[in-house]
């Protein structure tokens, strides 16, 4: 093997883009590596770390401001359209034309790469079986859902053996269940052709996978090495630990992440906090952290060392990373009293036409708790998520918010709700203060009232009041619409996939803010397709196809579905699937 | 038989960009739904002639050669009289909109007829100038009329010496008819709107939905995807002309004075330039919003407003009229009009074709560069 040249070879590779506030950044950062053929190769790192950058400039969509970048033994710089013809690459959004159907679609593409007739027609075959989709040829890309459209983007990839496939963040935005048949195609053709894969991800079960994995953040390098030996560089510094019964394992798993001079990272798993010791830590304050619980060693897994390696890597670059809110800091609401359930709903339905979005749904929210909604994409989650925040009338059943009925006193209900929108739905153009300022006068609040809520939320939220709200990071940007939303004091917040798009560390942070919300009183409901953060809810709902599957803690939630260890997010999979057979068998019986 | 890659390639975007087009709904309504409103619209609504004008008349001389003059009048498909008593009830409906114009037919009229000094008081509507330049032609043809009718009669005996009558006459478009010239104006819009518009949305799609970047790299060069964009385009402009040449016969009996084949080549040169422009603006916006408003503004309003088709060009400023010689509508609209309603002009279809092919190489070259298979 050592005489094939390596089918990447990138050396101090640079490229320069001018950011949101007009100066220049490094989104690629004197990048040097290369890659062997016939290998399945990751490219790991958070959000804004270069992984689409660098994927874009090995298809030649980009040039290089320095550095040399060889693909295929082809330069790029002198003759990116050779290496054009030999590769394959599927951007983030799968480059479908969704007015044309899918036999269209997988034609246009044979077309373009010059595959033979009588060679397309095995090929098609084999495509569609592998994918799926040989029972939908005629229908649109546009109406396919999101699992779909991935395996038809993958599938036209495919149309012919490239010499190397590129794939961008292929599984963003999926749910798991698709993420998973993905990851069984792209292993079936690497055994079956032989095929040299780059894929770009987020997910460290993805990276796992693979032979050879980057580590890149901000533009930068930080590490590379085979899964395993990534996976050393946190031997010995990862523990798990038991909170005493009655103790949300959330309320734990703050007080380690609130000491980040001792700990690195801290999730909650399973009831339990999974968590990483700084190799340098004190051991004096480290033992006094943990004094009321024994912290057990756990063995380390990739994601592990991702976290060490990006937190160390954040804090050389800038000192530390968004600093997580303590606890306390967020006055509780002032109109939340009473017990019972603050949210009830039953028998909830809604249909757009002839089609059921959320079909007889019965749930409550019970106050001071965090609720999470779960679902694949399309499950109806933001369909009931809507209909709980008054934005869309339920077709049919019960829905009372805060004591007040939603389906009739809609206006009632709102004033006590908070509502932070997936997007970023606050104005960009003008500053942080200006934009709470506004949001103050829209909740109805006036005067001086208004101008000491805006002053106590900037306060509380450790926000810069004259930033431009455009130009924040993502995760500042998250938490200034949290802001806004907590403006008027309701009784519950609304949080609609507020972590989606934001890097790790950020998130942690965000589920910081949540949790010191959550402690101080507020309930809060709130979506995510991160399976892992339905650890920090105190009870979640599992929906899929518009029916509810599972509700119930998350360990009665993992026990329901028969396993009792492991990740969320196998739980969650073997739930939808068990559901999905026991409707075929239903079908079938029929 | 096998086919080189450059056309197997070609062929295929052309179908692609075929089955988009006929797939997206607006996109057909703009390409040929909005051409026939615009026909109907601007062939039948906005037409500068006047018919049926309310013309008060104001008769203060009762005598035969009064009640002949006026009679004119009367017989005009034109215009309608309003019989008024005085003067003044006149002027009450002039004002209040009534009529259009008054004609006052003076007490010593018949008198100072004999004297061969006769007048007629003619009062317009001047807020709408268009409008009142018309009436005022049409009321001294009908007056004018009814006087050389009494002429040819000899019941006025000798006219004067040094009473000159002017005889006007109007060529190739005989009757002033309005339609004769807004309907060949109208080919140049429609091919305006369908080239500039329509393409502009064409490759910021691909860019907004992603699909170029997943183009990008396949064996596919720059100029296919532009000719295969070009191609279904091209073909919608060429049933729109034949809908334009084909109305303004039989609808608005405009006549057709030039050859078919030349207007067929200067519309087709038209077109592609058109076209480019859209695909160009498309390629430099990346944003269909953004390209659709570029399009209205650089290429349709300029073609409404500059090119010639409702104000005259050498009545402008000079400013502006250097600014309506860039527009490439205005060499269009010379020729198409010349061919409409004059007859066949070869030196001057070889002049515009010669401009429309430099700018076609111009934009040719310009939006290969925004599609140069590169992001950044």
């Amino acid at each position: 093997m050592t005489d094939t040249p390596p089918s990447v070879v990138i050396e101090g590779l640079s490229k320069k883009f001018d950011g949101p506030d007009g100066k220049p950044f490094a989104a690629i950062d004197d990048i040097t590596l290369s890659i062997r053929p016939g290998t399945l190769t990751a490219f790991v790192g958070p959000d804004g770390a270069g992984k689409t950058t660098l994927m874009r400039m090995m298809a030649g969509l980009l040039r290089p401001d320095t550095g040399t970048l060889r693909v295929l033994d082809t330069d790029l710089r002198t003759d990116p359209q050779s290496v054009q013809n030999r590769i394959s690459y599927m951007p983030q959004r799968f480059g479908l034309y969704e007015d044309l159907s899918i036999q269209e679609n997988l034609d246009l593409y044979a077309d373009l790469h010059g595959v033979p007739l009588d060679v397309r027609k095995e090929r098609f075959a084999r495509l569609l079986a592998m994918t799926d989709l040989a029972g939908f040829t005629t229908r649109p890309a546009g109406k396919l859902s999101g699992g779909m459209k991935q395996k038809l983007g993958l599938a036209c990839t495919l149309v012919r053996v490239p010499d190397l496939l590129l794939l961008d963040e292929p599984s963003v935005g999926v749910d798991p269940l698709s993420r998973r048949d993905l990851w069984q195609i792209i292993e079936q053709l690497i055994e079956e052709e032989g095929l040299s894969v780059i894929v770009s991800t987020a997910y460290m079960d993805e990276a796992e996978r693979c032979d050879q994995v980057f580590v890149l953040n901000r533009g930068m390098k930080l590490a590379e090495g085979t899964p395993a030996e990534l996976t050393k560089r946190a031997q010995g510094l990862t523990y798990v630990v038991t909170p005493d019964a009655g103790v949300p394992a959330r309320d734990l798993q703050a007080r380690l992440i609130d000491a980040p001079d001792l700990v690195v990272d801290a999730v909650p798993s399973g009831g339990q906090v999974r968590f990483i010791r700084r190799p340098d830590c004190d051991e004096a304050g480290f033992a006094q952290l943990l004094h009321d619980c024994a912290p057990e060693p756990r063995e380390e897994e990739l994601e592990d060392a991702f976290m060490l390696l990006l937190r160390q890597h954040d804090e050389a670059v800038q000192g530390s990373a968004i600093t997580p809110l303590a606890a306390g800091t967020v006055a509780p609401p002032s109109n939340g009293n009473g017990n019972g359930p603050v949210i009830l709903v039953r028998d909830l339905v809604r249909r757009f036409g002839d089609f059921t979005a959320v079909a007889n749904t019965s749930f409550d929210v019970r106050r001071g708790e965090i609720f999470g909604l779960l679902g694949p994409n399309g499950a109806g989650k933001t369909t009931t998520f809507r209909m709980l925040c008054g934005l869309l009338p339920a077709t049919s059943g019960e829905l009372q918010v805060a004591g007040v009925n939603l389906r009739k006193a809609r206006a009632a209900a709102r004033a006590r709700i908070g509502y932070v929108a997936q997007k970023f739905s606050l104005y960009s153009n003008i500053s942080v203060y200006e934009n709470l300022d506004f949001f103050g006068g829209a909740y109805g609040l006036r005067g001086s009232r208004r101008r000491d809520r805006v002053r106590e939320i900037i306060r509380q939220f450790d926000l810069d009041p004259d930033a431009q709200s455009g130009n924040l990071p993502l995760g500042y940007k998250q938490r200034l619409a949290m802001a806004a939303g907590l403006l008027h004091e309701p009784e519950i917040l609304f949080l609609d996939e507020p972590t989606s798009g934001i890097d790790p560390l950020a998130r942690r942070a965000f589920w910081r803010t949540i949790t010191s919300l959550s402690q101080s009183g507020v309930t809060i409901v709130v979506t995510t397709h991160f399976m892992e953060e339905a650890e920090y809810c105190d009870r979640i709902a599992i929906q899929d196809a518009g029916h509810l599957l599972a509700l119930g803690t998350p360990r009665e939630v993992r026990e329901r579905s028969g396993l009792r260890a492991g990740h969320m997010n196998e739980a969650f999979i073997a739930i939808v699937e068990q559901a999905r057979a026991a409707e075929r068998e239903g079908q079938e019986a029929a | 038989m096998t086919l080189s890659p450059f056309l197997t390639r070609l062929i295929a975007l052309i179908r692609k960009e075929n089955r988009q087009m006929l797939r997206d709904r607006s996109n057909l309504m703009v390409g040929f739904f909005l051409p026939v409103v615009l026909i109907l619209l601007f062939g039948y609504g906005l037409s500068f002639d006047v018919k049926n004008a309310p013309i008060a008349l104001v008769l203060e001389d009762n005598s035969s050669v009064a009640r002949e003059v006026v009679s004119g009048i009367e017989g005009s498909r034109y215009l309608v009289p309003v019989r008024t008593e005085s003067m003044k009830q006149a002027e009450a409906l002039l004002r209040a909109g009534r009529v259009d114009a008054i004609v006052r037919v003076p007490v010593d009229f018949a008198r100072s007829q004999m004297r061969g000094e006769a007048k007629v008081q003619l009062i317009l509507n001047g807020v709408d100038s268009t409008t009142s330049t018309t009436l005022q032609a049409y009321i001294n043809g009908a007056i004018g009329t009814v006087m050389l009718r009494r002429l040819d009669r000899g019941t006025d005996g000798a006219a004067g010496p040094g009473s000159v009558t002017l005889v006007q006459r109007t060529w190739f478009n005989e009757a002033g008819i309005s339609t004769w010239y807004l309907v060949p104006g109208l080919v140049v819009l429609i091919m305006t709107l369908v080239g500039a518009f329509l393409t502009s949305m064409l490759i910021a799609r691909e860019w907004e939905r992603g699909t170029l970047e997943a183009l990008f790299v396949t064996p596919v060069r720059p100029l296919e995807l532009i000719l295969a964009k070009l191609a279904p385009y091209l073909v919608v402009g060429l049933i729109d002309l034949a809908v334009c040449v084909l109305t303004a016969r039989i609808l608005f009996q405009v006549p057709i004075r030039g050859s078919l084949l030349a207007i067929l080549v200067t519309s087709i040169a038209y077109l592609v330039v058109s076209l480019l422009m859209g695909l160009f603006i498309s390629g430099v916006t990346r944003n269909q919003f953004a390209a659709s408003q570029m399009a209205l503004l650089t290429s349709f309003m300029p073609a409404l407003m500059l090119s010639g088709f409702v104000f005259d060009l050498r009545n402008v400023p000079l400013a502006v009229w250097v600014a309506s010689q860039i527009v490439p509508a205005t060499h269009f609209m010379g020729v198409i009009k010349t061919l409409f309603l004059a007859g066949t002009n070869w030196p001057m279809v070889l002049q515009s074709c010669a401009i429309m092919f430099g700018y076609s190489l111009v934009l040719l070259m310009l939006t290969w560069r925004t599609i140069r298979k590169r992001l950044d």
